[in-house]
């Protein structure tokens, strides 16, 4: 029997409903009953069998995040003992390690730290030179996918246990660190849902596996 | 369909296609410039004058900054013409924050919105905030690979802009002011219109949704598009006089996707509390205990006294081409 799943999405800014769509679709596709939790702060994480952090500003969530004095620790051992994550463009930036920008430098924002990867804000540029362009991940099968990229990061250093998923013009652009995905452009502006039914097929697994223990 | 994508098949010189090793690669689409307005959601955009104002905005939370040479309440008291802002300035606000920029044109104005977007700028506003410099037509914004934001009083004008090319609506108000009661008229009007809207294309009644497209003078395939989502197909935002974290709360309440704050925030005496209250009552402005906290945060006698929006000389919101 296939478990009832609570999927929560951050929603502090930037496109939340876009995120729960995909995820919503995602349920058909697989025949899995769910729903979607949005999360303002992290107090009722034990509930949830996944998370995405939407794109964005990341340094509007950030300030968010970390100005109400949020316990950052107990979403961090969540996402260490497993719990299923995507962090699409600014959410790749919250999940990463280190994050600077071309004209500022390393930015003083605040990460969460589970992604063992440095990114580079903007890296594409401004708005101007935002694209879409097609890609080849294996990780989601043969047909190309849409990767809509705007005011993008690139990923410029990656931790040993890091997978790279997707690369464009020779940056990495899409990673994973198994519970981890992260992608610097918007799956959930593509019009294919693939990177969230993966999602949640992981969700499903670390469903079964908390009932286990 | 993760956004829309209607009115579509517009010649879109702006969209730039290039083929790069054996991918193509397009810039400037329909989904990149609509996109980067989904991206703005839930957050507050402030108008700034120079680089200390960006920094403390930024600083602040602001999702982006908007530039312009006076703020809307110093253009009031200025008269004469309003202009974009210099250049110079512009440049030196893109080089100290990592946020996005937006810049301001006068509406129609397509040499200025050309030079803004030359310039780098991610987002122009065609703002009845500056002098219009053409009282037929608004700027054909499909030659452009930058995004437009405009204002709007009501649903018809809304659908207007989009089928000139914007990727994101904001309402009208009456800037400068300090007061929100137009924002809120302009937002009530909107919604009002898209249910009667929402309600003939639930009853198949294409007879009504042709009458209404009529008489909003746009094509049937937008006003049929706002039918089936009960929205606007894009991004709509809050704008014009918004100075308390009270009254960001009240228009996402309202079904705002996110606020412009103008002159409420640099024109008060406690510009960065109140820009960090403003972006929490923004964010949580559906939890009565924050918005409280966040009002906490600005003090009433530091506000902008504002103005009351009856006896103005200037009317902001009936400026440029009707049509």
């Amino acid at each position: 029997m296939t478990p009832f799943l609570k999927v929560g999405i951050l929603s502090i800014q930037g496109d939340i409903e876009e995120n729960s769509n995909a995820i919503k679709e995602s349920f058909e596709v697989l025949e899995i009953e769910g729903t979607i939790i949005h999360i303002k702060d992290f107090h009722d994480l034990d509930e949830i069998d996944g998370l995405v952090i939407p794109g964005g500003e990341s340094t509007v969530m950030g300030m968010l995040l970390f100005f109400q004095g949020v316990q950052t620790d107990l979403i961090k051992k969540k996402i260490q003992e497993g719990l299923p994550i995507l962090g699409t463009c600014a959410g790749l930036i919250m999940l990463s390690n280190k994050a600077y920008d071309k004209t500022i430098g390393e930015t003083k924002q605040s990460l969460l730290k589970v992604l063992d990867v440095t990114i580079e804000r903007n890296a594409f540029g401004r708005q101007q030179e935002s694209f879409e362009s097609e890609l080849d991940i294996p990780y989601l099968g043969e047909r190309r996918f849409n990767g809509v990229f705007i005011r993008g990061p690139a990923i410029t250093e990656i931790g040993n246990n890091v997978e790279i998923i997707a690369e464009y013009d020779k940056k990495i652009v899409a990673v994973r660190q198994n519970n981890i995905l992260g992608t610097s452009f918007h799956p959930e502006l593509a019009n294919d849902n693939r990177f969230h039914t993966n999602l949640v097929k992981l969700m499903v697994e670390y469903n079964r596996s908390k009932k286990r223990t | 369909m993760a956004i829309s994508l209607i009115p579509a098949n517009r010649k879109m010189k702006g969209q730039k296609v290039s083929i790069e090793g054996d991918i193509k690669v397009v810039r400037g689409s329909i989904l990149v410039k609509r996109g980067f307005a989904h991206m703005q959601k839930h957050g507050v955009i402030m108008d700034v004058t120079n680089v200390e104002q960006a920094q403390i905005a930024e600083e602040a939370g602001a999702v982006a900054v908007m530039v312009l040479d006076k703020l809307p309440y110093d253009v009031r008291k200025a008269g004469g013409v309003a202009r974009t802002a210099g250049v110079k300035t512009i440049e030196e606000i893109m080089h100290a924050v990592s946020i996005p920029i937006m810049a301001k044109c006068r509406i129609g104005h397509y040499s200025e919105a050309k030079m803004l977007e030359t310039c780098g700028v991610d987002m122009i506003d065609e703002s009845e905030v500056l002098t219009p410099a053409d009282e037929e037509n608004h700027i054909w914004k499909w030659e452009f690979t930058t995004p437009f934001v405009n204002g709007a009083k009501d649903l018809g004008e809304a659908l207007r802009r989009i089928e000139e090319g914007a990727s994101m609506i904001r309402t009208k108000g009456e800037p400068g002011t300090g007061n929100v009661a137009e924002a809120v008229n302009h937002i009530r009007k909107m919604n009002k219109e898209i249910r009667v809207l929402k309600a003939a294309y639930l009853d198949n009644d294409y007879q009504e949704i042709i009458k209404l497209a009529r008489e909003y003078m746009v094509s049937m395939e937008v006003a049929m598009e706002v039918g089936r989502l009960g929205r606007l197909p894009i991004v709509n935002f809050a704008a014009g006089g918004i100075t308390t974290p009270a009254d960001a709360s009240f228009l996402m309440k309202l079904g705002c996707d996110g606020v412009f704050v103008g002159s409420g925030i640099f024109k008060s005496e406690d510009p960065s509390s109140r820009a960090k209250a403003v972006v929490l009552a923004t964010t949580f402005y559906d939890n009565e205990k924050e918005v409280l906290e966040a009002q906490k945060m600005v003090d009433e006698k530091k506000s902008l006294v504002g103005l009351d929006t009856k006896n103005l000389d200037l009317r902001m919101q009936e400026r440029g081409p009707s049509v």
